[in-house]
């Protein structure tokens, strides 16, 4: 039981940051649908902080690796920043090759690196058995509580405050309901669309470390992330685009997605006839159901996906 | 006088949109490869130049002439899967979706096709058939799903892809060799399965995987663009694809073109997993944790190709002529995955195609207004 809530929050966390990243990108008028790319690059960047920093103590390991996790996540949503703002390209297109090519660089990349370190070594996996100790905040029984579940319910409280309660995130979410009417009143429509990229960058890059750390202890970047961007996306329509909504979903689909690696530990579930191919397909079986229902009436931002041109009306 | 008029059939060749899309291509393409290049010299620069030129040079690298033929001849049998996949994504891109459900489909094709020959001795025919009805079916429930519910076609094809790739992993393990993860071989297995050559393998050296796939698929190509461009239905579609309410408007029937489109989508996505594993030369893994890239290649070559299905033809044989390649560079200093990133590279710079025509058009017409 212990080890079921310990998934459902850990999964739960990552569905969180990674959808909260989407929810700012859509309140300013861009869809992300590169937020798989966006994670395994802030995946990416975070174990190389593992690998090479092994030696820091715990806290500033920590501090370094969602460094890294949010460097390399931002940077990459630059990609999508400026096509989609820019150059005004096709959102949907670019986000799909933000996903390929995340995977394929990280690969390539890892591969690289491994193969620099020894010849024979031609895997995509980067190891951290031991720096991953280091996340671990307490330990009861068999339950374990990870500054990454913390850090993700502090971004949660931030990033409600920050749409809600600031000037910032008024005129975000001005500029993805009607960026006219946001411009005609002096708010900068292109600078607000950047900073919703970049930050959902930052919080899809988190949300990809935390990924690859929740269950194992090393991470072949040619599997990429299993749809959990596109996950988060669902995540992210379920709860209406409002982060307190988001949260309770995440802990919902990361409840399911858990489900598929301790099943087995429990006894009434173990005894069912269900193979455990099905309990892989669960998270995804309920996405589906989740957006047939919620999508109908959808609250979504009335701008996203519109690149944002001045002359139009 | 006769320069002068031969730059001014230039320039109206150049303001010509087949001309510029062609260019355009061009551009996307190098680069690709140029980006693809910076990265072989960041990783080692002694062998960067030899490595992109083997990916460029796929079975050319056989220097004896009929080997180099045999190996041409199974870069078209991975072709002929790949264009289906193309055709499936403009088709349905035409009509204003995005089928990244395309690889779900793509697997649902190869489990049905392969489950059918292997377990009941299916011909050929039947797989081929059951293959396009279950990339179809598929294809229609993402169609209605969006038609009816308003479901994000994207996120809803990319969870119909997972779904579809562990329900065909548990149907083809009913089949697979018991010694590894791989379905049975079909030339062993259930001969009667595998497409016919009719006599094309004689002219790739006797290359046993190139069969009627290869010329049915261009026929296909060919068969999209005439429904697209000369037809009823081609009209009806595109029309709802450029605006849903104005179609509905003018009395067609809206949610059923979206949901026509998306199965006809699907069978085009189905039928490409059928032409590639009914060919014998390759074995579904049912270990596999990732979704085929077929699909998502389509993608590339889809808007490589302009979106036009001749064009796909040509796209899809270059995608899969490097994608073929990645696995001749020197593998002990670099990976065949540098492919993968260059076609990922070229989808990047493919949604850019648009700009890069903005900016053609606007240096042509700032040539003119200077004369």
């Amino acid at each position: 039981m212990a080890l079921l809530l310990q998934y459902t929050l850990i999964y739960a966390s990552v569905l969180l940051l990674v959808a909260l990243g989407g929810c700012f990108s859509e309140h300013s008028g861009v869809i992300n649908l590169g937020l798989e790319g966006i994670m395994v690059m802030g995946a990416l960047g975070g174990a190389l902080v593992m690998k090479g920093m092994a030696d820091l103590p715990a806290l500033l390991l920590i501090v370094a690796v969602v460094f890294g996790s949010v460097l390399f996540g931002v940077v990459y949503s630059l990609l999508l920043a400026v096509a989609a703002i820019h150059l005004k390209a096709d959102q949907t297109l670019v986000g799909t090759a933000m996903n390929l090519l995340g995977t394929a660089a990280a690969t390539v990349f890892v591969k690289a690196l491994n193969m620099a370190e020894d010849a024979s070594n031609v895997s995509s996996s980067i190891q951290y058995i031991e720096q991953k100790k280091a996340f671990s905040l307490l330990k009861i029984g068999n339950f374990e509580l990870s500054w990454f579940m913390v850090l993700a319910v502090v971004l949660l409280v931030i990033s409600h405050v920050v749409l809600y309660h600031t000037k910032f995130g008024l005129r975000l979410m001005a500029c993805g309901e009607h960026p006219q009417a946001a411009d005609s009143v002096g708010i900068n429509v292109y600078k607000m669309r950047y900073a919703g990229v970049l930050i959902s960058g930052m919080l899809g890059g988190i949300g990809g470390i935390v990924y690859i750390t929740a269950g194992v202890s090393e991470w072949k970047f040619e599997n990429g992330v299993a749809g959990f961007g596109f996950l988060a996306l669902a995540v992210m329509i379920f709860g209406q685009w409002k982060p307190g909504l988001i949260a309770m979903a995440a802990v919902l689909f990361g409840l399911f997605r858990a489900l598929s690696n301790v099943y087995s530990g429990f006894d009434a579930l173990a005894a069912l006839p269900i193979p455990s191919t099905l309990y892989n397909m669960f998270p995804y079986m309920i996405s589906l159901l989740v957006l047939a229902v919620f999508s109908g009436n959808s609250r979504a931002p009335k701008a996203e996906g519109i690149p944002y041109d001045k002359g139009k009306r | 006088m006769r320069r002068e008029n031969e730059k001014k059939s230039f320039e109206q060749l150049l303001n010509r949109e087949g001309v510029q899309s062609l260019i355009a291509s061009f551009i996307c393409i190098v680069l690709g490869l140029l980006a693809g290049y910076i990265v072989l010299l960041c990783i080692n620069p002694a062998g960067a130049g030899r490595a992109i030129v083997s990916i460029l040079k796929n079975f050319m690298y056989f220097p004896r002439p009929a080997v180099a033929l045999e190996y041409f001849g199974s870069t078209l049998a991975k072709t002929a899967p790949l264009l289906m996949c193309t055709l499936s994504i403009l088709f349905a891109y035409k009509v204003g979706l995005f089928n990244i459900g395309a690889s779900g489909q793509y697997a649902v094709g190869a489990g049905l096709s392969l489950y059918l020959a292997l377990a009941f001795q299916m011909p050929w025919f039947v797989c081929l058939a059951a293959a396009m009805v279950g990339g179809g079916i598929l294809g229609g429930v993402a169609g209605a799903l969006k038609a009816y519910l308003n479901v994000n076609e994207v996120i809803a094809g990319i969870m119909l892809n997972w779904i579809s790739l562990y329900s065909v992993n548990m149907l083809l393990t009913k089949v697979k060799e018991s010694s590894t993860t791989y379905t049975g071989a079909l030339r062993t297995n259930s001969p009667g399965a595998l497409l016919p050559s009719m006599g094309l393998a004689g002219l790739f050296s006797g290359n046993k995987y190139v069969t009627i796939a290869i010329p049915l698929s261009v026929l296909i190509a060919v068969w999209v663009f005439v429904v697209m461009e000369k037809t009823k239905l081609g009209y009806e579609l595109k029309a709802t694809g450029l605006n849903k309410n104005a179609a509905k408007y003018a009395g067609m029937k809206e949610k059923r073109n979206m949901i026509l489109t998306m199965v006809i989508s699907g069978c085009l996505s189905g039928l490409g997993a059928a032409f590639l594993y009914l060919s014998g030369i390759e074995q579904w893994s049912c270990a596999q944790t990732a979704v085929p890239a077929m699909g998502f290649n389509g993608i590339a070559a889809a808007f490589l190709g302009m979106l036009h299905p001749i064009g796909g033809i040509f796209s899809a044989y270059f995608i899969q002529h490097i994608t073929s390649g990645g696995s001749y560079i020197d593998k002990m200093v670099y990976c065949s995955q540098i492919s993968d990133l260059i076609s990922a590279i070229i989808i990047y710079f493919c949604s850019f195609v648009l700009f890069f025509k903005v900016c053609m058009k606007r240096q042509l017409s700032k040539k003119k207004g200077g004369q």
